[in-house]
């Protein structure tokens, strides 16, 4: 029998984070994202699922300015990225935090100089300070002490993620960009990781945007959900919503062979909690 | 059932019968019998000519594989053509499954290629132009990207990164020492033995002490220092760099907001500027030495013959044309390197190509450079 957490009861306050109108994004003659439209509020977590090769991770990265828009609009913290200074970019990208899908960790550095690197790099503490905050983040990721001191070729797959979390998480942002974090996982590991995100996010607050294929974790850490299909974002909103939806491409994702033993799994936990309510 | 290996090879036996002909399919038709298979497949078409159905019997068959299936179902189709019905009798359950998924499907033709190898040749020589235009505009955007960094760094002074400088230049710059005394030392022992050998003949040995001077100091001693670093340092810098770009390292410095041009490239290529001059200098030295051991060997010239004739040789001039050049060949090993390095894409070939671009390249253009410094200096006749 499957336990799946249900999703945050956190109502999404109505302050979009991450606004993105009308956005064209292309390489070559090739058009990707076709003039799409998507808010992040705060708060939430957002899944974003796609099909493979549809761009989701296209997307991700031209939000965070790692690639080039032809043109449209893109709103964080409610400024135009277009317009900012140097010095203000600076700034916001002090205020949210990437986990890369393998991780990115840099490899000629332990795991303590990973998380340091951020901190060392944007904010004055004492090496003392530095230290401590360090083991304070491997602690929150789940990661042992002892992980601290090695480099990311001596960890295993879990632990890198969990790594890279720490150091995504280094300088406590309001925003956090998940790029397939549970994927490569086992079962019982990816699990873990949604529940660690969830527990995460509720605690310090955090406005996730995540990049995924694991039915799974939509289901049980998901606020909303964004589908993208053709270039647009053909759906957003609760799971409900997008399972109630008639587009071909989300019935085959969500009803077919796979998406539908979750569903009925899903639908019998919401029956069992509400028996168990009343 | 019989082990495959052990199981007749494929062949066929044919009879006739009251409707037609029956073909038996005997051994084993899987892909180890290799050429044989084709060739009973064939047989198959060839013994059917001439009758209206044939009939494949395949009760004797003691392993079919889809190569197998694959060759009786064309077999069939060929027959098919020829408006012979065939009718397979005696299939187990697993042979029919097999069969079936390897149901004769025609290969799409190729689609007509018009190619004439004038044309091709033009086409190869004209798409080689244009990605070597292509890779000098890439290299000059990336100077210019470096230079405009440059003067953001100057602004800010205290944010240089002096640790990864230092270590560099350690990893860039003294671990060479041992390959670049060891190789000039040869180089110059060699310069110095012909110099000796051939000027003997006009009874002008002596004057081999001015030639591996002059050769040394203006050309030889720099031009194979910056060799050797661009094949050992630039090598390593780009699988460096390029590594880092294939596991995204790269992008995770960007939405850091660092910039990897800071971070990676400047220490790196700053540590080249410091260490290649110096690196020339020992190389000069390990040089000259060589052919003094040279010329006393081969010429009989004492060292201390040696070396009071080089001191008229060895003027400040013939030294610091060598020397100047050394800063720039650095520049150039350096932007190389590093471009090469940003430029590599996911996979494990881009990085082996990027790498051996990077070192062939930067060893043309410090060649090249050698050559322009050549021209220059004699124009203002130095």
């Amino acid at each position: 029998m499957m336990t799946l957490i249900a999703p945050a009861e956190t109502a999404p306050e109505k302050e979009a984070l991450i606004r993105v109108r009308d956005l064209y994004v292309g390489f070559g003659e090739r058009l990707v994202m076709k003039g799409l439209d998507l808010d992040v509020y705060r708060g939430e977590v957002l899944g974003f699922v796609g099909g493979s090769g549809q761009g989701k991770s296209v997307l991700a990265r031209t939000i965070l300015g790692l690639l080039q828009k032809r043109s449209g609009r893109i709103e964080i913290f409610g400024e135009d990225v277009d317009k900012l200074a140097q010095a203000e970019r600076r700034k916001l990208e002090q205020r949210w935090g990437v986990l890369f899908q393998n991780g990115a960790l840099f490899s000629s550095l332990t795991v303590r100089q990973n998380i340091q690197m951020p901190m060392r790099e944007t904010r004055d503490l004492s090496q003392r300070f530095m230290d401590e905050l360090a083991m304070l983040k491997l602690d929150l990721v789940g990661l042992k002490p002892d992980a601290a001191d090695k480099f990311p070729s001596e960890l295993s797959g879990g632990m890198v993620k969990r790594a890279a979390l720490a150091r995504a998480l280094a300088l406590d942002p309001e925003l956090v960009f998940l790029d397939e974090p549970t994927s490569g996982l086992d079962p019982i590991g990816a699990a873990e990781f949604d529940e660690l995100i969830a527990t995460l996010q509720k605690t310090l607050g955090l406005t996730v945007f995540m990049v995924t294929h694991d039915l799974d974790s939509l289901y049980s850490i998901c606020d909303r959900v964004a589908a993208l299909a053709e270039g647009k974002v053909i759906a957003a909103g609760t799971m409900e919503t997008l399972l109630a939806s008639d587009h071909p491409w989300l019935r085959s994702y969500f009803h077919g062979v796979r998406g539908s033993r979750l569903v009925a799994a899903f639908d019998g936990e919401d029956a069992d909690t509400a028996k168990q309510s009343t | 059932m019989a082990e495959s290996s052990s199981a007749p090879p494929p062949s066929i036996t044919a009879q006739n019968d009251a409707d037609g002909r029956r073909i038996r399919l005997e051994g084993r038709w899987t892909l180890d019998a290799s050429a044989q298979l084709e060739q009973q497949a064939q047989q198959i078409v060839d013994s059917a000519a001439g009758a209206r159905l044939v009939v494949l019997d395949l009760s004797d068959v003691a392993r079919l594989d889809t190569a197998g299936a694959w060759l009786i179902n064309r077999a069939r189709q060929h027959l098919a053509q020829g408006d012979v019905s065939v009718v397979i009798e005696q299939a187990s359950v697993e042979q029919d499954t097999l069969l079936e998924e390897a149901a004769y499907r025609p290969r799409p033709p190729a689609p007509a290629r018009w190619s004439n190898p004038i044309v091709d040749l033009l086409e190869e020589l004209g798409r080689t132009v244009v990605a070597g235009v292509r890779e000098v505009l890439n290299g000059l955007a990336f100077f210019g990207e470096f230079v405009v960094k440059l003067g953001e760094m100057i602004r800010r002074p205290l944010t240089f990164r002096l640790t990864s400088l230092v270590a560099q230049m350690e990893t860039i710059g003294f671990r060479a020492i041992p390959l670049i005394v060891t190789i000039n030392l040869l180089v110059g022992g060699i310069v110095g033995q012909q110099g000796i050998v051939q000027l003997r003949r006009f009874g002008a040995a002596t004057y081999a002490v001015d030639l591996i001077g002059i050769l040394v100091l203006r050309e030889l001693g720099v031009l194979l220092t910056s060799i050797m670093i661009a094949g050992r340092s630039g090598s390593a810098i780009t699988a460096e760099i390029g590594s880092m770009k294939m596991r995204e390292e790269i992008d995770a410095l960007r939405v850091m907001g660092l910039s990897p041009l800071e971070v990676l490239a400047a220490p790196r290529i700053f540590a080249l500027i410091a260490t290649l001059p110096m690196l020339t200098f020992i190389g000069d030295m390990s040089a000259l030495v060589g052919g003094m051991l040279a010329s006393y060997f081969y010429g009989g010239i004492s060292p201390e013959a040696f070396w009071s004739l080089m001191q008229s040789v060895a003027g400040l001039n013939r030294f610091l044309v060598g020397i100047i050049k050394a800063p720039f060949m650095a520049l150039v090993i350096g932007l190389i390197a590093v471009n090469d390095g940003f430029g590599v894409q996911g996979s494990a070939e881009s990085l082996g190509r990027q790498v051996t671009a990077s070192v062939v390249k930067s060893i043309f253009m410090v060649i090249l450079l050698d050559g322009f410094f050549a021209i220059f200096f004699a124009a203002i006749d130095f």
